[in-house]
């Protein structure tokens, strides 16, 4: 089981290397100079853009810039951003924020994804089960910045229930409707799967042996069909991670929430190469070891693919 | 642990060897245990599309302690949705009429708190695929632990060392291990052990096994069928057993109750019932049950196979006098001696030399040998049965003849032509395959659903070029002829047929190129008994008439009996024995042969008994 950890973290190293190489080629390859865009309509000392650009090793050449940048990495220092703000004190102000966001999300769609959709696989062809796959195509088919807006006006204009912008003060209760609007949709897919995994699982011959041992219902549903209809959703939790983060950008947006989606927008905008990697590269661990999770937690759930052999 | 031993039990444990002799319990003076299962007019009902449709109707039946009942019948008798329906373990699309009373008690119509008191401690079930039928995400010691614990109020340190001791009453050989593995880790009759464990476990009145052997090996069969001998009379539980296979009931079955199309059409004791069958259906159903040893013709008459046996073994039996048994021991050995077998003629048609065969590696699964050094000749116009049990190598042999899987070493020659190098062109390959016909075991998953029977039939003609337009569909519907099938069927699916119909679409699509080897795969084992005796023989006259030569691949050594005239055993990849029908099946040499021979139980409940004996020595003498 070491072994296979140990294995999979090696595996971090080509991962991380191999991506944030991408990111910074693509930053690098952006049209437009980052420099006199930090200037805008005014034209600045030739003298001033040159130093500038040496401070931010500009005129380097890529590998060179590259190599800076991970060895920067590598000793805990990633650098000032282009307005002279270091960058690890900018990540270490907007990580959590957007952390909140996404467990919170993580936790809807989770535990109300999973509670819905066995609900709805245990009463297959019912009322529910009908309601409920129809709204989820519903939620599916509406993109979600549509859905943001929506919600932000009627939940938080209209009604007043919460406030329809976070800004500043953000918090698990602030964070609640951004949250929602970000898990909703992998809420819906969350909910699809665990539902068609009940319904093949809910037929199983171990199901039929469970009963015929003599346990009750929710003994039968809890420990035998549920948990072996979670195989496949771990695996699309942890998958989903990264959409997560992603749609982070539109959400935090929307609801102008000062976490990493708005941060890293803005960097894109500007231009801002170390900025944008920073991030990219966390994006990256997070997800890696998140998956890394994911799998284990699979192996837990189904002993027939232990790594341990 | 005699806490948890019902009132009504024996107040020693049951389970502490040699405390309990058998019979003893709740059997009463005459030798007749008390009814403990009384059902009354049963009936069962699915609704399909809004109509009511009997399962089973007006069943009348009992079982006492200490008695093993057999509900035997074909796919589609009800025998197992009637067995299913005294838990109530139906779908909820079911209804459920009649009375099901247990040591008295009225079980149906009892509320669901009441019928889970009952499950899995009074009444428990083991069901046919061990593979599926235990939860894979818990350890088999788990899941017997739930269940002791759900019926007693013990500890769990308690509940574990009772589960350990069923384990080791089923005869695992390392129940501590069993106890930790999962179920994927245990083999298909441990499985089964571990099944039966659990559902031993809380000493149950009455034991429903449906089709408890059926997912298994004919040498793991017989060790479960004589572990369940075995529990029945030290446990004196009473036993119902559901099952389609006639040696199966012969082996084990007190009393047997043939079901046909929902009816119980005939009752009787196992020997009523097999040697003076009053119901016609019974009568045509035992006759339908291939009998190893009697599959011969008048060239080549049955064979004793137990006399046989005894004789290559060298053994007494207690069941059968020596006389009569050295009388017939002589009465085998000159058939033997007067056994014609027709020599070869021709060029052969299969002829593999030193042949291994492995299944490529992939990715971190490395490559593994299934088939070493196979010597094998099939000339034309023989049937070579290749019998084995599962993981023998046999289904893969036949692959490769087709050269669906690579030859890794030695030479393998198909109509003349050498496709161990064939691998390499693809172009020989295919002009081999002309030459070969396949049948697969699962007819239904073998044709492909969106073609019209008659296209599939059509299919290998069209793209070897051979035939086309008007000429292609007068073939087909001479194929339809000779399998028997109505020439209007070629407009069909294959779901508007049944099995017994796809398998044969399935014979006529391997013969459409006029093959010269037939290498048919399991292609019966997923029939009922009578749809199989038919293919059989339509297989039969099929093959005396167009003269293919065939490699027949089967488990079933009473199926390769009535067709082959050589047989090879295969046991872990390598062929252990071969010869002709004759000398396989009445001088066995080698132990495995010998050991799969006493294992195929005979419909016949005095020949199994000896068959029995014989096997137990085989087995005591075979571990010294």
């Amino acid at each position: 089981m070491i072994q296979y950890v140990l294995r999979r973290l090696l595996q971090v190293i080509p991962v991380f290397v191999g991506t944030t190489l991408l990111v910074y080629y693509m930053v690098f390859a952006l049209p437009g100079d980052p420099i006199a865009a930090l200037f805008g309509d005014r034209q600045p000392n030739p003298a001033v853009i040159a130093a500038l650009r040496q401070q931010y090793h500009l005129d380097e050449p890529f590998w060179v810039q590259y190599g800076l940048f991970l060895k920067n990495l590598f000793t805990f220092n990633l650098g000032n951003d282009f307005t002279g703000q270091p960058i690890a004190a900018t990540l270490g102000r907007v990580f959590p924020v957007t952390a909140m966001l996404a467990i919170e999300a993580l936790v809807i769609q989770g535990v109300f994804g999973v509670a819905a959709g066995l609900f709805a696989g245990l009463r297959k062809g019912k009322l529910f089960d009908s309601t409920v796959l129809i709204a989820s195509l519903v939620v599916i088919a509406i993109p979600t910045f549509v859905l943001g807006f929506v919600l932000q006006l009627v939940v938080g204009v209209q009604l007043g229930w919460a406030k329809p912008t976070v800004g500043s003060d953000a918090s698990w209760g602030t964070l609640l409707l951004p949250a929602f609007v970000l898990g909703l949709v992998s809420f819906a897919y969350v909910l699809r799967l665990t539902r068609a995994s009940v319904i093949e699982n809910m037929n199983a011959d171990y199901v039929r042996t469970a009963t015929a041992k003599g346990l009750s219902r929710p003994r039968v549903v809890l420990a035998h069909i549920l948990r072996n209809s979670m195989i496949p959703v771990a695996t699309y939790l942890g998958a989903n991670l990264g959409a997560l983060m992603g749609g982070a950008i539109v959400t935090e947006g929307i609801f102008n929430v000062p976490g990493v989606g708005q941060k890293l927008y803005q960097a894109i905008l500007r231009s801002e190469g170390p900025t944008i990697v920073a991030i990219v590269s966390v994006f990256v661990l997070i997800f890696v070891v998140a998956n890394l999770l994911v799998d284990l937690l699979y192996a837990w759930l189904d002993p027939r693919i232990r790594y341990d052999k | 642990m005699s806490d948890y031993i019902s009132p009504d039990r024996p107040a020693s444990d049951p389970l502490e060897p040699g405390s309990m002799e058998p019979g003893s319990g709740r059997r009463r003076a005459d030798g007749k245990g008390s009814v403990v299962l009384e059902v009354r007019d049963l009936s069962v009902d699915f609704g399909v599309e809004k109509k009511w449709v009997p399962a089973a109707v007006g069943l009348n039946y009992e079982v006492r302690a200490g008695e093993v009942l057999a509900i035997v019948g074909e796919s589609g008798s009800g025998k197992s949705a009637s067995s299913m329906a005294l838990l109530g373990l139906l779908p909820s699309n079911s209804r459920v009429s009649g009375s099901v009373r247990l040591s008295g008690k009225e079980l149906l119509g009892e509320d669901a708190a009441n019928i889970r008191s009952v499950r899995g401690k009074d009444v428990a079930v083991i069901f046919q695929e061990p593979m599926t039928a235990l939860n894979p995400v818990y350890t088999v010691g788990a899941q017997i632990v739930e269940t002791v614990r759900l019926h007693n109020e013990v500890s769990p340190d308690q509940a574990k060392e009772r589960a350990l001791r069923m384990l080791e009453l089923v005869e695992l050989p390392d129940p501590v291990k069993a106890f930790k593995s999962y179920p994927h880790q245990l083999s298909g009759g441990q499985r089964q052990r571990a099944m039966i464990a659990q559902s031993l476990s809380c000493d149950p009145k009455l034991l429903i096994a449906d089709e408890p052997t059926t997912a298994l090996d004919v040498t793991v069969q017989a060790e479960i069928l004589d572990l369940m001998r075995n529990l029945r009379n030290k446990l004196d539980s009473a036993i119902v057993l559901i099952t389609h296979d006639m040696g199966v009931v012969a082996d084990l079955a007190d009393r047997i109750a043939v079901m046909r199309k929902g009816l119980i059409v005939e009752t009787g004791t196992a020997e009523q019932i097999f040697h003076n069958p009053q119901h016609p259906y019974t009568q045509a159903l035992l006759a339908a049950v291939p009998h190893l040893g009697q599959g011969g013709t008048d060239a080549a008459p049955d064979v004793d196979v137990t006399a046989a046996l005894a004789a290559a073994t060298h053994a007494e039996l207690d069941s059968v006098d020596h006389e009569e048994l050295v009388r017939r021991e002589r009465e085998n050995a000159a058939a033997l001696a007067a056994a014609v077998s027709r020599g070869p003629v021709g060029e052969p048609v299969l002829e593999l030399t030193d042949v291994a065969i492995e299944y490529p590696k992939q990715g971190r699964v490395p490559a593994f040998r299934a088939v070493e050094g196979a010597n094998l000749t099939i000339h034309p116009g023989q049937v070579v049965g290749l019998v084995g049990e599962s993981g023998s190598g046999k289904t893969t042999i036949g692959r490769a003849a087709v050269g669906l899987l690579p030859v890794a070493a030695g030479t393998m020659r198909v109509v003349g032509e050498d496709i161990s190098a064939a691998k390499k062109n693809g172009k020989q390959l295919h002009q081999v395959r002309r030459h070969i016909g396949m049948v697969f075991q699962d007819p239904s998953s073998s044709l492909n659903p969106r073609l019209p029977i008659g296209e599939s039939i059509g299919e290998p003609m069209y793209l070897a070029g051979v035939a086309k337009g008007a000429d292609l569909q007068k073939r087909i519907e001479a194929l339809l002829d000779q399998v028997e099938l109505p020439r209007n069927y070629r407009n069909r699916y294959p779901h508007e047929l049944s099995g017994g119909q796809k398998q044969r679409v399935g014979i006529a699509r391997a013969l459409s190129l006029k093959p010269k080897l037939m290498v048919a795969d399991e292609p019966t084992s997923a029939l009922d008994v009578s749809v199989q005796a038919k293919v059989l023989e339509l297989f039969q006259n099929l093959q005396r008439e167009l003269g293919f030569a065939c490699l027949f691949v089967t488990h079933d050594l009473a199926v390769v009996d009535v067709l082959a005239d050589r047989i090879c055993v295969m046991q872990r990849g390598r062929i252990v024995e071969q010869g002709t029908r004759d000398q396989i099946l009445r001088n066995p040499q080698e132990a495995y042969t010998q050991r799969l021979l006493a294992a195929v139980p005979l419909p016949d409940p005095e020949k199994q008994r000896e068959r029995r004996e014989l096997r137990a020595q085989l087995l005591a003498t075979g571990t010294e």
